[in-house]
C-alpha cells in the first residue's frame, strides 16, 4: 500500500471497488453476491444450503450504529500481503493488476492478513487457508457491486 | 547492463521480479549455493512436520527463471567480489562480471559455544536439506534436544514432536520467544506446548553434549541437569552471512550496511534480506530484520535501484505471524519496549488462550501482540506503517472486532483511499 497521505499516482488503468458510507444502508447484499459468486453452482440458494460452515465473503461490511459501509481489497500497486506471502500463494497479475491468491498453495500462515492494511484477507476457518477478493476476475462487474441495491459500492478508476 | 545477484532466497525473486518490471532485457544471472531453486525457507517446518508435500514447498512455478529471462546458477557459491574489476569469483573457479551487483546471501545459523555440538548428531534447521536430513532421523529416533526456544526452534519442535518425537526445548531466557512476545503471550503458548507434550526447560542453557561410542546420549544443563537425547538440534536464530562483502571492503555493522536505495557504501553495490542492515521505520535507524516480507520488500527495492528506477525504501517494521498448535499469534513493530517514553495497552484472557496488547508512542501505534484472535490484525501494522494518531482510539483499538469504522471520518477515509 502506498502511504495514506500521498495522493494516489495518476490513474494506471485499473478500476477498484470503492464504498460510499453516505448512501451505504447496511444490507450486506454485496457479501451475499460474493458468496454466491464464489459458489461452486453460483446459486444463491444452493450456496447457503448443505454448507457447513457458511462460506465467507471477500469484502468485510463493518457497521457501528449508523454507520455502515463495505471494505474491499484494493488489489494494491504494493501488495503488502503478496510481500509477506511465505508460501507464493499470492500473486499480482502484471497485465490486470489482480492480487490473486491460489488456495492450494496457501498454509494458513496467515502473513496476509498480519500486513493487508485494510484488514480484508479472512480466514476460511474450516480449510485453514486465507480467502481474499479475486476482483471476480472473467465479470466484467465485481458481484458484490452489481448486488447493492443503492449503489453505496462502485467499481471505478480513480 | 549486467545484473548479478548472489543468493536465491525470497530477497533475490524482490528483485528479480522489481528488475523485470521495469527493464525486460538487461541479462540477471543468480548464484545460488542451494541446489535447488527458490523455496519458502519458513516451510521447512511444514515439510518436516508432514503437512505439505515437497512440491509444494517451492516459492515460485518451476518456470519463474526462464520466463523472468533469469540465468540461474544452482549449486554455486561465490567466494570473492573484486569491486574494482566488477567480477564475482565463484568456488569452481569461475569469474561471473557484473555492473549491478545485489549481495542476498541472507543468514547463516548462529552456533553457540557449547562442546561438543562440532560432533555427530547436532543438526540445523534453516535448509530445504535440513530439513530432508531430520526427515529421515525423524522415523528412526525416540528423543531429540531443541537448543533456543525462539520462532525457528518451537518450529522446529513442533515438526519433530508431530512426528512421534519427545521433544525438550531448552531455553535460556526465562521465557519462550523472548524477542517478540512478553512473558504474558510467550505464557500462552508455554502452556500450549506443554499441553501438547513438548518439554520446555527455561531459564538453563546446554553445556556439553554428552556421547558414547560418538553417538549423541545426553546433553548436561548449566543447572547441572541433564536430559537423554539422540540427536541436537540448534535453533538460536540465524546472523547475517556478512563474510563475502567484509572481505571484499564493503561497510558492514552487523550486517552490510544500506542507504535508502539498499545501496552499500560501493556504488552499484545493493544488499537486501537477512544480510542486510536496513532503514527501520520505527527505530529511524539501520538494523538487521530477519524476517520474510522484509526481505522480499528490500529485494524489490534494491531491483528498482539496480533497473534505474530507483524508489527509496520507506523501512521495515519487524511483523511474524505463527500459529501453534492452534493458537494463532502476530507481533508488529516495538512489541517488547523500553520502559520509558511508551504506553502499553493490554487485554489478557487467559482462560481463552487471548491476549492483546498495544504500544503506543508520541500518541502514535509502534507495536502489538495478539495472541488468539488475529483477525483484521492488517489494520494495525497499517496504522503503524502510515503513523496514524491513534490518541482517541486507544480503548476501540483493545477490542478483538476494531476497525474502520472506530475511526474519525477523516482518518477512515484517507486509509480506505489508499492502494
Ligand atoms: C525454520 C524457519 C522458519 C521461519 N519462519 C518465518 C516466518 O514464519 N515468518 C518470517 O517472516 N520469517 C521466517 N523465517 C525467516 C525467513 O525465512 C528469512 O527472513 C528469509 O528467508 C530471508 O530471505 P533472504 O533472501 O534474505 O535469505 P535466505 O532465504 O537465507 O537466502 C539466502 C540464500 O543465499 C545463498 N547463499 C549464501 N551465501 C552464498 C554465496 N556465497 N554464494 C551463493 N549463494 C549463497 C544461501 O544458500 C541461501 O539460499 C524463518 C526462517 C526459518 C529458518
Amino acid at each position: 500500500m502506498r502511504r495514506a497521505t500521498l495522493k494516489p499516482p495518476e490513474g494506471n488503468g485499473m478500476k477498484r471497488v470503492y464504498q460510499k458510507e453516505d448512501v451505504c444502508i447496511g444490507c450486506r447484499l454485496c457479501e451475499i453476491g460474493c458468496i454466491v459468486e464464489h459458489s461452486p453452482a453460483k446459486d444463491v440458494v444452493k450456496a447457503f444450503r448443505n454448507v457447513s460452515p457458511r462460506p465467507e465473503p471477500r469484502n468485510i461490511v463493518e457497521e457501528r450504529g449508523p454507520l455502515s459501509f463495505s471494505v474491499n481489497c484494493r488489489h494494491c500497486d504494493e501488495p503488502a500481503c503478496l510481500h509477506a506471502c511465505i508460501s507464493g500463494a499470492i500473486a499480482k497479475d502484471p497485465l490486470t493488476g489482480i492480487v490473486g491468491q491460489d488456495p492450494e498453495k496457501c498454509v494458513g500462515c496467515w502473513s496476509c492478513i498480519m500486513a493487508c492494511p485494510f484488514g480484508v484477507i479472512r480466514k476460511n476457518g474450516a480449510q485453514s487457508k486465507a480467502v481474499k477478493c479475486d476482483l471476480c476476475a472473467g465479470r466484467t462487474i465485481p458481484a458484490c457491486v452489481e448486488a447493492c441495491p443503492n449503489r453505496a459500492l462502485v467499481f471505478e478508476e480513480r | 547492463m549486467r545484473h548479478v545477484i548472489i543468493g536465491n532466497g525470497v530477497a533475490s525473486v524482490g528483485a528479480i521480479e522489481a528488475i523485470r518490471s521495469a527493464d525486460r532485457e538487461s541479462p540477471v544471472t543468480v548464484i545460488s549455493s542451494e541446489p535447488h531453486r527458490v523455496y519458502g525457507r519458513p516451510l521447512i517446518s511444514s515439510l518436516l512436520g508432514g503437512r505439505i508435500r515437497e512440491e509444494d514447498i517451492y516459492y515460485r512455478p518451476e518456470g519463474f527463471y526462464a520466463a523472468n529471462n533469469v540465468t540461474l546458477l544452482t549449486g554455486k557459491t561465490a567466494t570473492g567480489i573484486n569491486t574494482q574489476a566488477r567480477k564475482v569469483r565463484l568456488e569452481s573457479g569461475e569469474a561471473v562480471p557484473f555492473d549491478k551487483l545485489l549481495i542476498a546471501t541472507g543468514g547463516v545459523p548462529f552456533v553457540p559455544p557449547v562442546e561438543g555440538l562440532d560432533g555427530p548428531d547436532v543438526y540445523f534447521f534453516t535448509t530445504l536439506d535440513d530439513a530432508r536430513k531430520l526427515d529421515i532421523l525423524a522415523a528412526k529416533l525416540r528423543k531429540i534436544v531443541v537448543l533456543g526456544g525462539g520462532l525457528i526452534g518451537l518450529k522446529a519442535a513442533e515438526s519433530l514432536h508431530d512426528r512421534g518425537i519427545h521433544v525438550t526445548v531448552v531455553e535460556l531466557a526465562d521465557r519462550i520467544l523472548s524477542a517478540a512476545f512478553d512473558a504474558e503471550a510467550g505464557g500462552i503458548i508455554a502452556r500450549r506446548l506443554a499441553e501438547s507434550g513438548i518439554s520446555l526447560v527455561l531459564g538453563n542453557t546446554v553445556t556439553k553434549i554428552v556421547r558414547i561410542k560418538k553417538r549423541a546420549r545426553r546433553v548436561v544443563l548449566s543447572d547441572g541437569g541433564s536430559v537423554p537425547c539422540e540427536a541436537v538440534v540448534t535453533a538460536i536464530g540465524v546472523v547475517p552471512n556478512k563474510a563475502l562483502a567484509e572481505k571484499a571492503g564493503i561497510g558492514v555493522n552487523r550486517g552490510i550496511l544500506t542507504d535508502d536505495f539498499m545501496q552499500t557504501n560501493v556504488p552499484g553495490i545493493f544488499a537486501a534480506g537477512d544480510v542486510a542492515e536496513a532503514k527501520d521505520m520505527l527505530w529511524g535507524e539501520r538494523r538487521v530484520t530477519p524476517i520474510w516480507p522484509n526481505a522480499y520488500i528490500q529485494g524489490r527495492h534494491a531491483g528498482l535501484s539496480m533497473a534505474g528506477a530507483a524508489r527509496p525504501y520507506p523501512g521495515g517494521i519487524p511483523m511474524n505471524s505463527i500459529e501453534f498448535y492452534g493458537i494463532p499469534t502476530v507481533s508488529m513493530g516495538i512489541s517488547t519496549p523500553p520502559a520509558e517514553g511508551y504506553e502499553v495497552l493490554a487485554r489478557l484472557e487467559p482462560e481463552k488462550n487471548c491476549y492483546r496488547k498495544l504500544v503506543l508512542r508520541n500518541g502514535k501505534l509502534v507495536g502489538a501482540v495478539l495472541v488468539g484472535r488475529i483477525d483484521r490484525s492488517g489494520i494495525l501494522s497499517g496504522l503503524i506503517r502510515n503513523g496514524v494518531d491513534v490518541e482517541l482510539l486507544k480503548q476501540e483499538m483493545l477490542r478483538d472486532d476494531f476497525g474502520f469504522s472506530d475511526m474519525q471520518p477523516e482518518i477512515r477515509q484517507a486509509l480506505l483511499a489508499a492502494y
